[in-house]
């Protein structure tokens, strides 16, 4: 059998390599791994959990049980170059969370967790993201988006890049 | 009294306030020279224990004391995590210190980690906060760059280190030892106690948990003095021993149907109504309040009438609520169904749950059903029954539960449905005028995705 490709690049394991003199274990760098994993390639595709376990000197199911536990992870595919996450949690709500989430939805023509056929756009519904002073609000990559409209929200689905 | 003076939020507005050199120009670290020069550790720690301040994070356990629960004579090392995942709905304060004042909370932290003995500082930060994890790295880096982080910090024998770890978009990571897990590398389960992190914590060492605003208040304690925080809040019940009071500054989290939201400075103590109508300028719109949560989905529900209840650590429960909480006010106007409020929260804990146990899992996910069910018309009068069974039987507190999750899911729906029990009905004679009555078991819906 022909052996399988490497995924992890030189440059993805020398940063993974970095976070070790920073704990007593390995495994405590899983977490560490698999966002600088999920950075690079936006998605941890088994392969990668099994090189992450080899780095790591742990079993790839270890790694595997811990990724599953957080809903952040994918593993079929990459995300969009956008990932949005859009507030539905209490004080969004009562501002209009709910209905942005659908608008942006309708729009961009998917449900929550999935991505557009381009692979723009990945639509997530989110619990808190702790800006509730700017609700309803929304986190499109690094940025923070505050008080949105359905108005705004469907012109920035049209709009992105 | 004299006048209020906010500390916690004195820099935030200036230029570049989340850099070092502002904060060092208006007298930052001044308080970690002096400790670290005429405090021993444990003068520390009884300097914190007399200030009587309670953790910020939720559950107002008294820091000072949870920090002699310590082992004396372990070899170490000893961790101190920082528990900066702030997931609570309505809860932003953490994430303003981190970003506009990461400094104020790195000082205390220092401070912290000296009276405990740590020699690691883990700052557990919730992945959402992209901004906060930039500003606090640069001001970790700032502060090795000055010797305030390190080997010898300020020439003297004390060394530490500090480390952000992002999490994963997961609100249990906020509970300590579920927090300790996920540090681990392990699936944010929360840990069975005691033992407590004090004794066996992360990588199975003598840990102490604190939260972001514990720690500044720790800044300011040093700076200013036990006298001087204890100048601020409410004393203990005179009627009640056991009760240390609520002392010092906090931060109110203001938001939902409200003029001006935001993050406001005030003794603790001040009333709900004062928080609504002297910071936010009254509920938005003209509209009359009808309901508000007094410390993040959690603590429940005050109505308009129990408005005047004081946000300390303990008046929320003397209005039935869990308690203070995270602080954070989400007002509801009169035009919100107190169905679809509880609905929200329903779906908040059903999908946050960890799973490990079954009242919990099982009680978040079928409260959500039924919630389901009655907004689509197919409501009974005996769902609120099985609500209210399911809400007097998951938690901690009736003791079915490993973590305080499922008293967080709880208390909204008890509070809900016994303080707002005749709209619930209404409502559901009124969607569904030939089944309310019905108390045959009935079909759920088609089960609707929770994540
Ligand atoms: C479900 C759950 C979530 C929690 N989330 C947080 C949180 O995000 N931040 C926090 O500081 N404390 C949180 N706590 C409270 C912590 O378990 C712990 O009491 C606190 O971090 C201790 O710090 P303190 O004493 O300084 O408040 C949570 C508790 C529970 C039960
Ligand atoms: S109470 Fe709920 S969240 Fe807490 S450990 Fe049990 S299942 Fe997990
Ligand atoms: S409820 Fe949406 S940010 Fe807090």
């Amino acid at each position: 059998m022909a052996e399988t490709s490497r995924i992890l690049t030189e440059e993805m394991v020398a940063e993974i390599k970095a976070y070790f003199p920073r704990y007593p274990s390995r495994q405590a760098v899983t977490l560490p791994a698999l966002h600088t994993v999920n950075e690079h390639l936006r998605y941890v595709p088994p392969q990668a959990v099994v090189e992450v376990a080899e780095l790591l000197e742990l079993h790839p199911a270890q790694v595997q049980d811990t990724l599953t536990f957080y809903g952040f992870f994918k593993q079929d595919a990459p995300h969009g170059k956008k990932r949005v996450w859009v507030c539905r949690s209490i004080s969004c709500a009562l501002r209009g969370g709910e209905e942005v989430l659908s608008a942006m939805c309708e729009k961009a023509g998917i449900h929550p967790g999935e991505t557009t056929a381009d692979g723009r756009l990945t639509l997530e519904a989110a619990e808190c993201l702790g800006a509730c002073e700017q609700a309803p609000c929304m986190l499109a990559g690094n940025d923070l988006v505050g008080d949105v409209t359905t108005e705004s929200a469907e012109e920035f689905v049209a709009t992105l890049e | 009294m004299p006048e209020f003076e906010p500390v916690l939020l004195a820099n935030i507005g200036k230029t570049d306030s989340h850099r070092r050199h502002v904060y060092e120009s208006g007298g930052g670290y001044q308080a970690l020279r002096a400790t670290l020069k005429d405090k021993a550790p444990d003068d520390v720690t009884n300097m914190v224990k007399d200030s009587a301040l309670r953790g910020r994070g939720g559950a107002g356990f008294p820091t000072g004391l949870k920090w002699t629960f310590l082992p004396k004579d372990h070899p170490g090392p000893f961790y101190m995590c920082i528990n900066a995942d702030e997931s609570e709905p309505g809860t932003f304060n953490n994430r303003i210190l981190m970003e506009d004042d990461p400094h104020q909370v790195i000082e205390g932290a220092i401070i912290s980690c000296y009276a405990t003995r740590a020699s690691t500082a883990y700052l557990y930060l919730r992945y959402e906060y992209p901004l906060a994890y930039q500003r606090l790295q640069q001001a970790i880096d700032e502060c090795y760059e000055a010797g305030y982080l390190g080997k010898n910090i300020l020439g003297s024998e004390f060394s530490l280190d500090m480390y952000l770890h992002r999490g994963a978009a997961a609100y249990i990571c906020g509970e300590e030892t579920g927090l300790i897990e996920s540090l681990e590398g392990k699936r944010a389960w929360p840990r069975i106690k005691p033992p407590f992190p004090a004794v066996e914590g992360v990588f199975r060492k003598p840990t102490v948990v604190n939260n972001i605003e514990t720690l500044a208040c720790v800044t300011h304690i040093a700076a200013r003095g036990v006298d001087w925080f204890k100048s601020i809040g409410v004393p203990p019940a005179p009627d009640n021993p056991r009760d240390p009071g609520s002392f010092g500054p906090k931060l109110y989290c203001l938001s939902g149907h409200i003029n001006r939201p935001g993050c406001y400075e005030a003794p603790l103590g001040i009333t709900c109504r004062e928080l609504i109508e002297d910071f936010g300028g009254g509920v938005w719109k003209g509209r009359a309040g009808k309901a508000a949560i007094p410390g993040g989905i959690s603590m429940g529900v005050l109505t308009e009438a129990e408005f005047d209840t004081p946000l300390d650590f303990a008046g929320p429960g003397k209005a039935g609520c869990l308690g203070l909480g995270t602080a954070a006010v989400v007002v509801i106007d009169e035009t919100v169904s107190m169905v679809d409020f509880l609905h929200n929260s329903c779906r908040f804990f059903a999908h946050e749950s960890c799973g490990q146990c079954t009242p919990c899992r099982e009680g978040t996910s079928w409260s959500l059903r039924m919630l389901d069910r009655i907004r689509a018309g197919r409501g009974r009068i005996k769902d609120l029954d099985l609500l209210l069974e399911i809400g007097d039987t998951i938690g901690i507190m009736p003791g079915t539960t490993i973590c305080g999750l499922a008293d967080g899911a709880a208390w909204p729906i008890k509070n809900a449905i016994r303080k707002f029990r005749d709209e619930f009905e209404d409502y559901i004679k009124r969607t569904n005028p030939e089944g309310w009555m019905v108390t045959e078991p009935v079909e759920a819906l088609e089960a609707t995705g929770i994540h």
